[in-house]
């Protein structure tokens, strides 16, 4: 099989965005969203003239005389490849996107790069700040769309990302778009997560290795993402969370986006329950997903749990009804807090419940045979 | 205690008496013995041996007391030695041991009649015998050195009766030492006080309405020993449950409560009638790590100690200074507490129940609830707290839920005497397992591969071990609590149902 590939003129661009950086920061950002995607459109010399007019010359020649040995050595200690958009193993997707990156630089098996044709993949984003429901479902779904064979790409963030990756890397493969180097885990309390994304996925960007991360490249990472799946997922979002703006440029982009419903009382989840008000695809679990992609009940994605008895019912009902803490799963049923509690950790050894570190719980999306 | 030379003032050039008292030295005793000597020259009065300013301001007081009763203060030059030299005396204590052995120099005071005499007390300018802090360990020491008859205040006369094969002689005034002198008086022996050994008319248990899951959690924690992580927003019940569980601990045992009495006693707590079974201490989060376990210079017990057989709540874990928690993990593991000084070194005993309550996030709601509004990264390291290396200590996590309204009309809860039964029942089954006055939560690894379980409930504890990927720690924690479930349901083997109750209970880990 082929390496990726990348000539010197697509390498050279991504450079010149790491020298025009701190230019786009400056031009590109400020409420609401942010135009680098729209800038990111133009060519080397128009996009240097338009965030840095003074230094444009400067900067392209500096750019130019970079030689084409020093731009691979850099990429081999940085441990990554890269792969231009005159290579054939250039991911499908980008190529609809009129702003695609000339070149992207990857860390991880280059081998995977095959499998992420639109059509195989799905995009799963989200609010970094999650709550305990988001990050069930997030993992959940993440792990059954990785189970029924599409690549889980997401964005490595706080909450929803982070935890659509580690249900993904639970049964099959993910990748993760980064907003700066594909040589450094951002954020970096996520570095055993990204490490184990290196190891068994993908680790992508637009930006040469060594590049630390700018406001503007996280929309402007967002719209490859974006680009790179047949469909959006959007897990949980307040109203004016940046995952909404990923969904919009698949919008434009002409993708499916799919988005999971909240509680209507939930901040959380305005972003979301908007999306569905506007026509988004209803994504309850991954046999949505599966549906919306490829066809009505043309992959089945079905897990069921083993069975229970009445009163593990009821609790499990009760939990689903919203009761979430031990307490008020024995005042619903009127258990004595003993009986609860047993019912609770069965529930949970089964795989029907997880529990945060403070004691909240939330129901997985495994689903009790018979229902 | 009597003059040397009894030869008369005015003719000689030295006068030595002595008289026997003790200081105290952490909540310990240790003896001092009082010289003093008086011969000719300017008339002066000095300290010497090491006194603290209590101490040296003694001689404000005792002269002051001496007039005041009637005594002559004679008028020469006088040095008051407290040996040993090298110990450290602190407080006023010493006030009526320096006086005895100044009448007795000086010839107004012969206390012959008495020879193994030891003497504790504040004097007040008027002559009035004052409490002092540590009496009970005072009276206790004496009685190890042989002493026959130790004089005390007259209010902590009760108290230094607890020691029995001592004399006790309460003393209200510095003229009845004249009297005790002159076998003209010779009080009773005081009545000693009753040591409360559990509860009785505190907070009760049935206050706590609703909240089955906290209620739970308490037994158990109450019935192995377990120290207990409460988690809820503020107001729903975290504090009320935690002044509730000394109710729901089993009565201490005569020696246990003659131990809580003297920590007490040595802390000045003891007669204002704090003491009532186990103590209950909920330090201010901004205590400090001296504070919390016990500092200073000369040492001095901390709220650990004063928490000795007790319960100690720390309210708001996730505000206490990082050094103050870090402080508290040695002695949470050995019991003791070690205060090491330069030329002072204490041992103080500390075996307490230890109790935490925390919010769920900085702003108290919890990240679920739509008000929150705590960013992601100031909830994580809020969180982060609760699981640092104190809180691997906690055995049991309270997820604590706001009772709604039906639950707080309801009727009140079972109350403390019911659970409190239900507990003893539970601690008497562990001390026949493991030993008098033992627990479940003291279980060494060698006794926990002793513990019974069923199949069905080492097959849950396996899979749960595999799924949860608990530690090793964490494993150990969930049989222990098992355990202690199986000892309050009364069974012999531990059964699938009370391993699932312990996972259920356990805190949680950072995944």
């Amino acid at each position: 099989m082929s390496e990726p590939r990348a000539c010197p003129e697509c390498l050279r661009r991504s450079r010149l965005l790491a020298h025009l950086a701190p230019y786009i920061e400056r031009v590109a950002t400020g409420s609401p969203g942010s135009r680098s995607p729209e800038l990111l459109r133009l060519g080397n010399e128009d996009l240097a003239a338009a965030v840095a007019p003074k230094v444009a010359e400067q900067i392209l020649t500096q750019v130019s005389v970079v030689p084409e040995r020093r731009l691979r050595d850099d990429l081999i200690a940085a441990k990554c490849w890269a792969c231009c958009r005159h290579d054939e193993l250039y991911p499908g997707g980008l190529r609809d996107a009129a702003d695609a990156p000339w070149a992207l630089i990857g860390r991880g098996d280059a081998a995977h790069l095959k499998r992420l044709a639109p059509e195989e993949a799905v995009t799963v984003v989200g609010a970094r700040r999650a709550t305990a429901y988001g990050r069930e479902v997030a993992r959940d779904l993440g792990r059954d769309l990785a189970a029924a064979g599409l690549v889980v790409v997401s964005g490595l963030a706080f909450g929803i990302d982070a935890c659509a990756h580690r249900g993904a890397l639970e049964a099959g493969l993910t990748v993760a778009v980064l907003g700066c180097g594909a040589d450094i885990a951002y954020p970096a309390s996520h570095r055993s997560l990204w490490r184990q994304v290196c190891e068994r996925g993908l680790v992508l960007s637009e930006l040469p290795p060594g590049t630390g991360a700018w406001r503007w490249s996280f929309p402007a990472r967002n719209r490859i993402m974006a680009a790179l799946a047949e469909m959006t997922v959007v897990v949980e979002a307040a109203g004016r969370s940046g995952s909404l703006i990923t969904a919009d440029l698949a919008a434009d982009l002409g993708r499916d986006l799919g988005a999971v419903p909240g509680p209507v009382s939930s901040r959380a989840s305005g972003g979301t329950n908007d999306l569905l008000a506007g026509g988004a695809c209803l994504v309850r679990d991954a046999q949505d997903v599966l549906d919306a992609m490829l066809g009505s009940g043309v992959r089945r994605s079905e897990r069921l749990g083993p069975a229970l008895d009445a009163q593990l019912g009821s609790v499990l009902a009760a939990v689903e009804a919203g009761a979430d803490t031990c307490d008020a799963i024995a005042a619903h049923l009127d258990l004595s807090g003993a009986e609860a509690a047993a019912s609770l950790a069965t529930l949970e050894a089964l795989g029907y419940l997880s529990c945060s570190l403070v004691g909240v719980y939330s129901r997985s999306m495994l689903k009790p045979p018979g229902i | 205690m009597r003059a040397t030379r009894r030869i008369s003032l005015h003719s000689v050039e030295s006068v030595l008496a002595t008289a026997q008292t003790f200081t105290l030295d952490g909540i310990s005793a240790r003896p001092v013995r009082v010289e003093v000597d008086v011969h000719k020259g300017l008339p002066a009065f000095s300290v010497v041996g090491l006194p603290d300013a209590a101490v040296r301001e003694a001689r404000e007081r005792v002269r002051a007391a001496m007039v005041n009763c009637g005594f002559q203060f004679p008028l020469h030059r006088i040095v008051a030695n407290l040996a040993p030299a090298s110990l450290r005396k602190a407080g006023p204590g010493l006030d009526l041991a320096i006086a005895a052995a100044l009448l007795t120099a000086s010839e107004q005071l012969a206390l012959g009649a008495l020879p193994s005499l030891a003497l504790v007390g504040e004097l007040a300018l008027d002559g009035t015998v004052r409490g002092v802090p540590g009496v009970l360990a005072i009276a206790e020491a004496a009685r190890e050195r042989g002493i026959e008859a130790i004089a005390v205040p007259e209010e902590n006369g009760a108290e230094a009766a607890l020691v029995a094969e001592i004399d006790v002689i309460p003393v209200r005034s510095l003229d009845q030492l004249a009297a005790l002198a002159g076998g003209e008086w010779m009080p009773e022996r005081p009545e000693p006080m009753s040591l409360r050994l559990g509860a009785t008319g505190g907070p009760d248990l049935a206050d706590l309405r609703g909240q089955r899951h906290l209620r739970h959690a308490l037994e158990v924690a109450a019935a192995g020993g377990h120290s207990l992580m409460m988690v809820g927003p503020p107001g729903a019940g975290k504090s009320l449950a935690a002044s509730r569980l000394p109710s729901i601990l089993p009565p201490l045992s005569p020696e246990e409560a003659l131990e809580v009495a003297r920590i007490a006693s040595a802390c000045g707590r003891l007669a204002n009638d704090e003491v009532r079974g186990r103590p209950f201490r909920a330090p201010h989060h901004t205590v400090s790590p001296a504070g919390l376990v016990g500092g200073g210079n000369p040492p001095s017990a901390g709220e650990a100690t004063l928490a000795h057989r007790g319960v100690l709540f720390l309210d708001e874990l996730c505000e206490f200074r990082r050094d103050s928690l870090e402080a508290l993990r040695a002695p949470l593991e050995t019991g003791w507490v070690s205060i090491a000084r330069a030329g002072a070194w204490r041992r103080l005993p500390c075996r307490f129940m230890l109790v935490a309550a925390a919010n769920p996030c900085p702003c108290g709601r919890g990240e679920d609830d739509p008000e929150c509004c705590c960013a992601p990264f100031a909830v994580s390291r809020y969180q982060s707290r609760l699981s640092g290396a104190l809180a691997d200590r906690i055995d049991l996590l309270a997820a604590v839920r706001q009772p709604s309204a039906e639950e707080m009309g309801g009727p009140p809860g079972e109350a403390s005497t019911v659970v409190r039964e239900r507990v003893a029942a539970a601690r008497e089954r562990q001390e026949r397992r493991l030993g008098f006055g033992r627990c479940n939560a003291e279980m060494a690894p060698a006794e926990l591969r002793e513990c019974r379980l069923e199949e069905a409930a080492a097959s849950l504890l396996a899979d749960s071990y595999a799924r949860h990927r608990l530690s090793g720690r964490a494993h150990d924690r969930v049989l222990r609590l098992a355990q202690t479930v199986a000892d309050l349901s009364g069974s012999d083997a531990i059964g699938r149902e009370q391993v699932a109750q312990a996972l259920q209970l356990r805190r949680r880990e950072k995944s």
